[in-house]
């Protein structure tokens, strides 16, 4: 059992896990992951590593609630356990200096990015952040990360905080004024990272991605993370996960993400249906 | 011997679930016998002289003993003379080919009615594990993985102190044995039993190896292989669970953290893929992921475990093995109307268990032989919809000394499908050769270890299994592992 040392919610639906895991603390390295069960009934779900103590022996983990996993996973407390922790898995980021490098985040993948640009910073390189968020309320770690980076521009979806609109623009802005960036890692929702993919390819800038396809094993075992890659069919687990961005497939990334919807939805209605029956216990 | 002996060829058919029924659960689909079926049939044995089936077995076992035990009644002989040589009969009378090993060679074979050795093993095993407080168990004949390979010439005399834990002379000296397979219980068992302190890593969250995640339920209870892994720590063994060897830690660090030998016994868990177009559609699986899902994540039992699986209705299986057949059985038991068998030789060279081909047969599993895939073809939504496939011929026996199937020119032919699940068969991983110094590996990415100790060319390692044989057989790990613990004591004792 592994047990959690401490939460924090950072926006009312991405959670912070500090989890006491000794052994994958020593081993952690930015842009690798672990899969994580809660229970013995549960599924088995990758989640980024997003930072480690190895003193404490502990890896931090954040999470964006989005299916029954998730939304059981944001019901644990400090002191709660976690059926099976396992890790550090996929390959680490590359961690060079090339220069410049602009570290693009969305959503909850802020936290995920956070180890990376500290280590490409340690290396030498001058960091430029981009997060984005759908909204203001959404915002978190804004000073984590500057702390990180020598510039940092914030964008909300709807303009409620910082620039309006998607981190592609500021993006393309950079890569037009900067010469100098001669690398970008994009990290977050699929979508967001095919878009910063197009948005930089034409400036021939490397733009390294961390993908996030459904997996099971998380060790090369089965293939349900397979992707393509400049043609070749490649195991994120063990071949990422990071890869080209010019060179993945997106719309296949897609469509093999979609492949448990319909299941998605059946658990998770009646996970949702049982939650309410616990609160209205609690409540009498 | 004057004596005329009378020859009966009626062997004793073992009672199964009906076609129909279990199809559409995944319970054990063999019941096994009762005692006056196993007696029945243990009365055909002719007791001959020749006694061919001993050597046709792997790991020698008496087998003309133990079925004379059963004709006399002496149930806890059976299992004595049993155990001498197998502590696993409950797993091996389920799983092991009998028809090409022990079975095969028996003299009635001829007659074309050999012994039904595997279900009178699997009885005897039974009927040890429902006497708990049988003499024989608390005797310590429930010697877990005590299973000497008659292969190796001298008898290990620590084998028979089944259970003794403790050192041998001088400190303890400590083994990683990693992968939780039949190899690594067997070798961690066998390790203990001498003395030695054994930690056992697995990256699972559960112990087994294939016996969990691939064979089916129907098949291999896994309360059977619980039971077994029980006895593994009940000897001192120490299982570390969700640890990833090459990534937690990698071999050239144990060994240097005090762990005096490694044993690898990782197995072959690579999926292997077709690579022709439309190959990662949603829909086509492999079927590591596909059994994985089903046997280990339960998803049989979705939604009340959380892992889902796709429930298709037209389902094709590629491959003629074992892992062909748990798929399109799982796959009918998860619904589908119907499932193909897509093998690209004959009947004869299927290389799956005969009794799982009568079986899949019984529960209506289609097979298409000769026939073997081109392409996958999709709809709108990235979703499989048919396969393409060619018929084939088979021409000049190949290495294996199967023929060769032969691509029929003009012959492509669309099956209409949903799902597609790719069981061609598996390497070993290449993570722990990948993080490890000086192991040498082949071409097909086994590892290179001696056929009769298990020792690689890297000091202070050995491997066995399947991670050196590549995909083979349980029984075959066992002995692999068995001879390179053998070999490990040695070693150690001489430090
Ligand atoms: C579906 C299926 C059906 C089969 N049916 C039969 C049958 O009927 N009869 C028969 O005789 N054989 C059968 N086989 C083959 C048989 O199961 C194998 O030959 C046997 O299990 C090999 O044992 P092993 O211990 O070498 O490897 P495995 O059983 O594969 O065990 C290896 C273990 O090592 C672990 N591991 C791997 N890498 C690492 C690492 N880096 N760190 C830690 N742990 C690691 C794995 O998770 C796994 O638990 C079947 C196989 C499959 C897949
Ligand atoms: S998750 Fe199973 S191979 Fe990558």
């Amino acid at each position: 059992m592994y047990r959690i040392l401490h939460r924090e919610d950072l926006t009312p639906n991405t959670h912070l896990l500090r989890i006491d895991a000794p052994a994958v603390a020593r081993k952690a390295q930015a842009g690798q992951f672990v899969i994580v069960m809660i229970d013995e009934v549960g599924e088995r779900i990758p989640l980024t590593i997003a930072d480690w103590d190895r003193a404490e022996g502990s890896i931090t983990v954040v999470f964006m609630e989005v299916g029954k996993t998730t939304q059981k996973l944001a019901t644990l407390h400090a002191g709660d356990s976690l059926h099976a922790f396992i890790g550090p898995l996929g390959k680490p980021t590359e961690i060079e200096n090339v220069g410049t490098v602009a570290c693009v985040a969305g959503g909850f993948a802020i936290a995920v990015i956070m180890p990376i640009a500290r280590a490409l910073r340690e290396a030498g390189n001058r960091i430029i952040s981009i997060m984005g968020f759908r909204n203001k309320d959404l915002v978190f770690w804004e000073d984590e990360l500057m702390a990180v980076s020598d510039e940092l521009i914030v964008t909300t979806d709807d303009g409620s905080y910082g620039r309006k609109g998607l981190v592609t623009e500021p993006l393309r802005e950079l890569l037009e004024t900067n010469k100098d960036v001669k690398r970008v890692i994009a990290i977050g929702p699929t979508v967001m990272m095919k878009f910063a993919s197009r948005t930089t390819e034409p400036f021939g800038v490397k733009t390294i991605v961390s993908l996030n396809p459904i997996m099971v094993d998380g060790t090369g075992m089965c293939g349900c993370c397979r992707v393509e890659v400049g043609g070749k069919t490649r195991f994120t687990c063990v071949d990422g996960p990071d890869f080209d961005g010019h060179l993945v497939d997106w719309d296949l990334l897609i469509t093999r993400q979609s492949i448990y919807l319909d299941e998605e939805k059946r658990t998770l209605d009646i996970w949702s249906k049982q939650q309410v029956g616990v609160t209205g216990c609690s409540i009498i | 011997m004057t004596e005329k002996i009378k020859i009966n060829l009626n062997r004793v058919s073992m009672p199964k679930q009906e076609p129909e029924v279990r199809a559409h659960n995944f319970n054990e689909v063999a019941q096994g016998y009762t005692l006056e079926m196993a007696m029945e049939e243990a009365i055909r044995c002719i007791q001959c002289k020749k006694r061919p089936c001993v050597p046709g077995c792997p790991v020698d076992i008496d087998i003309p003993g133990f079925i004379q035990a059963i004709k006399d009644g002496d149930m806890p002989e059976a299992v004595r003379i049993m155990k001498d040589k197998n502590a696993l009969p409950g797993i091996c009378g389920r799983v092991c080919p009998q028809e090409t090993q022990c079975e095969e060679v028996c003299t009635l074979a001829k007659k074309g009615a050999p012994i039904a050795i595997g279900r009178l093993e699997r009885f005897v095993a039974d009927w040890e594990r429902k006497a708990p407080d049988s003499a024989v168990s608390r005797g310590g004949g429930r010697g877990g993985f005590s299973l000497p390979t008659g292969r190796i010439n001298s008898p290990l005399p620590f084998n028979k102190s089944a259970g003794k834990k403790g050192s041998p002379e001088g400190s303890p000296r400590r083994v990683a044995v990693v992968g939780s397979g039949p190899a690594g219980l067997t070798a961690a068992a066998e390790l203990a039993k001498m003395g030695h302190q054994v930690t056992l890593f697995e990256a699972l969250h559960v112990p087994g190896g294939v016996l969990v995640y691939g064979i089916p339920e129907f098949r291999l209870p896994k309360e059977i292989v619980r039971e077994e892994v029980e006895y593994v720590k009940s000897l001192g063994v120490d299982l570390r669970l969700n640890s990833v060897i090459g990534k937690i830690e990698t071999v050239d660090e144990l060994l240097a953290e005090g762990y005096d030998a490694v044993f690898l016994g990782t197995g072959a868990g690579l999926p292997m893929f077709l690579n022709c177009p439309g190959e990662n559609l949603n829909g086509i699986y492999s079927a590591n992921e596909f059994l994985t899902r089903t046997n280990l994540m339960k998803s049989y039992l979705f939604p009340e475990y959380d892992t889902p699986i796709k429930r298709s209705k037209r389902v094709a299986v590629i491959g003629g093995g074992n892992v062909a057949m748990d798929s399109a059985r799982c796959a009918l038991r998860l619904g589908a109307e119907e499932v193909y068998i897509v093998y690209r030789r004959s009947r004869k060279e299927l290389p799956a268990r005969l009794e799982e081909v009568e079986n899949a047969e019984e529960e209506g599993i289609v097979f298409k032989f000769l026939t073997n895939p081109k392409r996958f073809i999709g709809n709108d939504q990235g979703w499989v919809t048919g396969m393409e496939c060619y018929e084939m011929e088979l021409g000049e026996p190949d290495e294996s000394g199967r023929r060769r199937p032969i691509i029929k020119t003009g012959s492509e032919f669309i099956i209409d499908v949903d799902m597609v699940i790719v069981a061609l068969g598996t390497t070993p991983n290449p993570l722990i050769p990948s993080t490890t110094d000086g192991l040498e590996t082949t071409r097909r990415g086994t590892v290179v270890a001696d056929e009769e100790t298990g020792k690689t060319v890297k000091d202070r390692v050995w491997a066995g299994g399947d991670v050196v044989t590549g995909a083979a057989t349980v029984i075959s790990a066992m002995g692999a592992a068995k001879r390179a613990a053998a070999d490990i004591d040695a070693y150690l004792r001489g430090l």
